[in-house]
């Protein structure tokens, strides 16, 4: 019995060796992981990089211009909004929100997502046809729309916008995780399982969904950049954090009427959602070409 | 001078695992009217030095020669433009899979007179009449109606006919087929076979045949190069290869043939062709050869002959087989 | 050929179905008293309560509710906007044609800019240039489009005076809103220069707008003439001797087009999402600004009714794009009927 259980882990460290192998080859995307790292960095640490408190206003200062321009001062390195608050800490504290929403919407929408494929791919009839018409459903209606119609239901605010955001994701991860689970189905090792008396929990967990992961990570990863871009998206139309949360895209919609006087106050909010969904996107990329077999590089 | 004068041809493809020589030193001179076959088993880098003639290989691909003319002219050192007027044209390829080899979203007619329109200036419209008549000479019945086909909408033999037609539109001095009938069922393999033969023929086209089907040899060649790992071990004339073949690997394939196997056991060849990570320090055959030596293993040979061996067969051994007929030779 | 077409057709049915319920359910599940909520909090009147109430039929079992404004709506009526006193569907086709023709404009942008630079890259593979294509489009779909837009608007707008800041046309024009279409209609009038103000004014946000789908097309188009180039007939083709640039457009273009066809039928939400925030930003008077102050305002039936005709309308392009599909694909269009 030890035996296997070494094997096993030793094929898992012989599969994320192979894995990092052919992942590290592509530069961009280990500049894109080690920039999400410094990132996360930020925001664990955020108390303690951060040279003020987000929320302290500096009245005297509003409006300052950042450090290198005229009238800008070093200890407000980006800054001032329109009450006197340093932009850098602001939006170091931002990167916390972003992060978690990114987090809560991904963790969300891939377990009910791939629960539900697993689900309608494995049942088949009516509950497939049922589960697959309410994704339609829900397809047929834009994202940030649906997003916006939920949050007026539930109220506005930075949970109600992951959850809304939530929902919308679901769908991608429901038709991903039931083509797989289809795929699988026929496959001889499953007919095996079967006919040895595995229970439907056991087959669909432990022998289809394994071997459905690839996509399902490469599509969390995607969803986890787009979920800061649509929580942003929430925030700017005031329909996400409230002010004075320093979530970046609500930063962005309270200095829009700077945008004449001070622009920076609006520029680098974006600028910091710009870098944060980049390394996301690059690191997505990256997993995509390593773990996607027909991709390797001949 | 020869028609084709191909000297030390090599080809490296960069991998993410290193570079990988599929074509080690070839050396072939072909001169008008000749057929010649390329043997070797997948791997061996037959079609590949054929497909560098052309400059049909991807991007990551290295081509060097020492020689590699065509008619005078230099392929290694010409730009694509040159070249692109010459093939199709004076050089002409055709290949293995000839179901996904035409584009399905095009009629018959139109690449055949597209290729015709290219080299010879003009509508397309002016050479519906010559693809006809083109069709017709591959054995294509009714090709007036045929000339609007779609791809989808023939089988593989006709596929391949159509390929055939399309590539011998402009009269090369040179026809490549790269294993024209692999991919088809047995009964038109013969057809086709008989085909490119007599196309030959009445065009006087020089013939390079590139096929692992060692009968397919005997039928049609005259000569004969057989490739191992990307290396030619041998150069014959046909007759000569079946009766006494000098490498051991030409012996081997040839014992490995139906027709010579002893009993109800067929003689393979025990072994692997080595890839990018196993290729042996001297003879790359020498892990599978029967008359290995210790020199074998730690010297790569020196062609001598045209025959890359330390050890050369002598020509009064191997006959202990049935000679295949030779038929029409 | 047809039976293609009735087959999307049938399988629309129920996803139409689908949003009904959800417009309807949407505003029973609002917080409050959903008298109040509808009637805008401006404090209700006894006659308002009770039209309120019969419009809602609250008296009535749910499923009920559900058939009478599922009656409703197959006769064209979604309610009257609490804001403006003005039908729904009245208003929505009003404002509709500005969004359209953003719409329009930017997937066009889309188009002439991203299926030629995904070519390049293709073809380019592995160079400079391909990483700079990429790495472009990359940055284009990593961006909060309401922050593209402020950067262009302080760029182009506010430090270089090039372009309007807001609107479709300036003031000073008078058309007639023949199409809805501001280009076509400034076309037709007679006011000197006002096609041209128009344009103007249509270049921030059409480019905002087709950004993302600009980005994602390219890479779309990257991908697919990356495999189509290594399919066996563009090596026969090339062994014709064939120029590259007629290998591209007709031989390798064509199968390439069935890919990104069902790209650009994928892009139809993202359009309308962006529409959202782009018109928000430039005060584009679409559909998009007229949900968002909707759901402000708390205009209820507009958003209600808003929602389904967006849906409405996302299927129907989608459709169209479904045909465009079948005719492009000779397998679909030649498909005999067993």
């Amino acid at each position: 019995m030890s035996n296997s259980s070494t094997s096993s882990r030793s094929a898992l460290s012989q599969q994320w060796q192979e894995f990092w192998f052919y992942y590290s080859t592509n530069k961009t995307a280990v500049a894109g992981l080690i920039f999400l790292f410094a990132v996360v960095f930020m925001a664990i640490f955020a108390d303690i990089i951060s040279p003020h408190e987000p929320a302290e206003q500096y009245r005297q200062f509003a409006k300052l211009p950042p450090a290198w321009m005229d009238g800008g001062q070093m200890q407000f390195f980006l800054g001032t909004d329109y009450a006197g608050r340093d932009m850098w800490s602001r939006i170091i504290h931002g990167s916390r929100l972003s992060l978690i929403a990114g987090s809560i919407v991904v963790i969300l929408s891939l377990s009910i997502g791939v629960l539900l494929g697993l689900i309608s791919g494995y049942i088949g009839g009516w509950l497939e046809a049922l589960i697959m018409r309410v994704m339609d459903t829900i397809m047929a209606v834009p994202g940030l729309l649906l997003a916006l119609v939920l949050v007026a239901v539930l109220g506005p605010g930075l949970l109600n916008a992951m959850i809304a955001i939530a929902i919308t994701y679901t769908p991608s991860f429901v038709r991903l995780t039931r083509a797989s689970t289809l795929a699988e189905m026929n496959r001889d090792y499953v007919v095996a399982s079967k006919m040895t008396g595995a229970s439907p929990i056991r087959l669909m967990f432990v022998s289809i969904l394994p071997n459905c992961m690839a996509p399902i990570i490469v599509q969390g990863t995607l969803s986890f950049s787009t979920a800061i871009l649509d929580t942003a998206a929430l925030g700017f139309l005031g329909m996400g954090a409230q002010a004075p949360t320093p979530e970046w895209g609500t930063l962005i919609a309270e200095n829009r009427d700077l945008i004449l006087n001070a622009p920076w106050t609006v520029t680098f909010p974006g600028i910091a959602i710009l870098l944060a969904v980049l390394a996301i996107n690059l690191v997505g990329d990256g997993l995509r070409d390593a773990l996607d077999p027909k991709l390797k590089r001949s | 001078m020869a028609l084709l004068e191909i000297a030390n041809l090599t080809v490296d493809f960069a991998t993410a695992t290193g570079s990988l020589r599929a074509v080690d030193g070839i050396d072939l001179e072909i001169d008008e009217g000749e057929i010649v076959a390329i043997v070797g088993e997948s791997g061996s880098g037959k079609s590949v030095g054929m497909l560098a003639l052309m400059g049909l290989l991807p991007w990551t691909s290295t081509v060097s020669a020492d020689r590699m003319f065509f008619d005078g002219q230099d392929l290694l050192r010409m730009n694509n433009r040159e070249r692109r007027k010459i093939i199709g044209k004076d050089i002409s390829m055709i290949f293995q899979e000839p179901m996904t080899s035409l584009n399905p979203c095009l009629t018959v007619g139109y690449q055949i007179t597209e290729v015709l329109s290219h080299h010879f200036g003009g509508k397309r419209r002016n050479y519906n009449d010559r693809a006809i008549e083109l069709l017709k000479q591959v054995g294509i019945a009714a090709a007036e109606s045929r000339l609007n086909s779609y791809p989808h909408q023939l089988s593989g033999g006709m596929c391949q006919r159509v390929m055939i037609a399309m590539m011998i539109a402009c009269q090369p001095k040179l026809l490549i087929a790269d294993e024209p009938t692999t991919a088809l069922d047995v009964t038109i393999q013969a057809q086709i076979l008989d085909l490119l033969i007599e196309l030959q023929k009445i065009h006087r086209m020089a013939l390079i045949l590139i096929t692992h089907d060692m009968s397919v040899v005997a039928e049609t060649a005259e000569r004969v190069v057989v490739l191992y790992a990307g290396q030619q071990v041998e150069q014959q004339n046909v007759r000569e290869l079946f009766n006494k073949p000098r490498h051991p690997y030409s012996e081997a394939l040839l014992n490995a043939l139906p027709e010579r196997a002893q009993g109800n056991l067929l003689n393979a060849i025990p072994g692997v062709v080595p890839g990018q990570t196993d290729r042996p320090q001297g003879c790359l055959f020498s892990p599978r050869c029967s008359y290995v030596k210790e020199i074998c293993i730690q010297e790569s040979p020196i062609a001598k002959d045209e025959i890359l061996c330390h050890f050369p067969l002598k020509p009064s051994k191997s006959n202990k087989s049935i000679a295949i007929d030779m038929g029409s030779q | 050929m047809l039976r293609f077409l009735i087959n999307r057709l049938m399988l629309l049915v129920p996803v139409f179905f689908g949003v009904t319920l959800v417009s309807f359910g949407f505003i029973r599940v609002l917080p409050g008293d959903p008298v109040e909520v509808l009637a805008g909090e401006r404090g209700v009147s006894a006659e308002k309560r009770v039209e309120i109430l019969t419009n809602l039929g609250l008296d009535k079992p749910v499923w009920q509710q559900y058939l009478n404004y599922l009656n409703d709506v197959l006769h064209g009526d979604l309610g009257v906007s609490v804001k403006t006193n003005t039908p729904v569907l009245e208003e929505f086709f009003e404002l509709f044609p500005a969004t359209a023709e953003l719409a329009i404009c930017a997937i066009i942008f889309a188009l002439i800019i991203g299926i030629p630079a995904g070519i390049i890259a293709a073809l380019k593979r592995g160079t400079k240039i391909d990483q700079g294509i990429m790495g472009i489009c990359l940055t284009g779909y990593s961006m909060p489009i309401f922050w593209w837009g402020l950067l262009l608007i302080i760029l182009f707008s506010n430090t270089l005076n090039l372009t309007p800041v807001s609107g479709r046309l300036s003031f000073l024009f008078d058309i007639d809103p023949v199409t809805g279409f501001m280009l076509i209609d400034t076309l037709l009038s007679d006011e000197k220069g006002s096609f041209l103000n128009a344009l103007h004014h249509l270049v921030l946000p059409m480019v905002v707008l087709g950004t993302i789908p600009l980005a994602v097309i390219a890479r779309q188009t990257r991908s697919a003439m990356l495999e189509v180039l290594s399919e066996d007939y563009v090596r026969t083709a090339r062994a014709k001797g064939l120029s590259t640039f007629r290998i591209v457009t007709i031989h390798a273009l064509r199968n390439a087009l069935i890919t990104i066809v069902t790209v650009i039928g994928l892009q139809v939400a993202t359009l309308l999402a962006g529409a959202i925030l782009t018109e928000t930003i430039f005060g584009w008077p679409g559909i998009g600004k007229w949900i968002i102050f909707s759901i402000f305002a708390r205009d209820y039936y507009a958003v209600q009714g808003g929602l389904l005709l967006i849906a409405a309308t996302i299927m129907i392009v989608n459709l169209i794009v479904d045909l465009l599909y079948g005719f492009i694909n000779p397998r679909i269009l030649h498909q005999k009927s067993k």
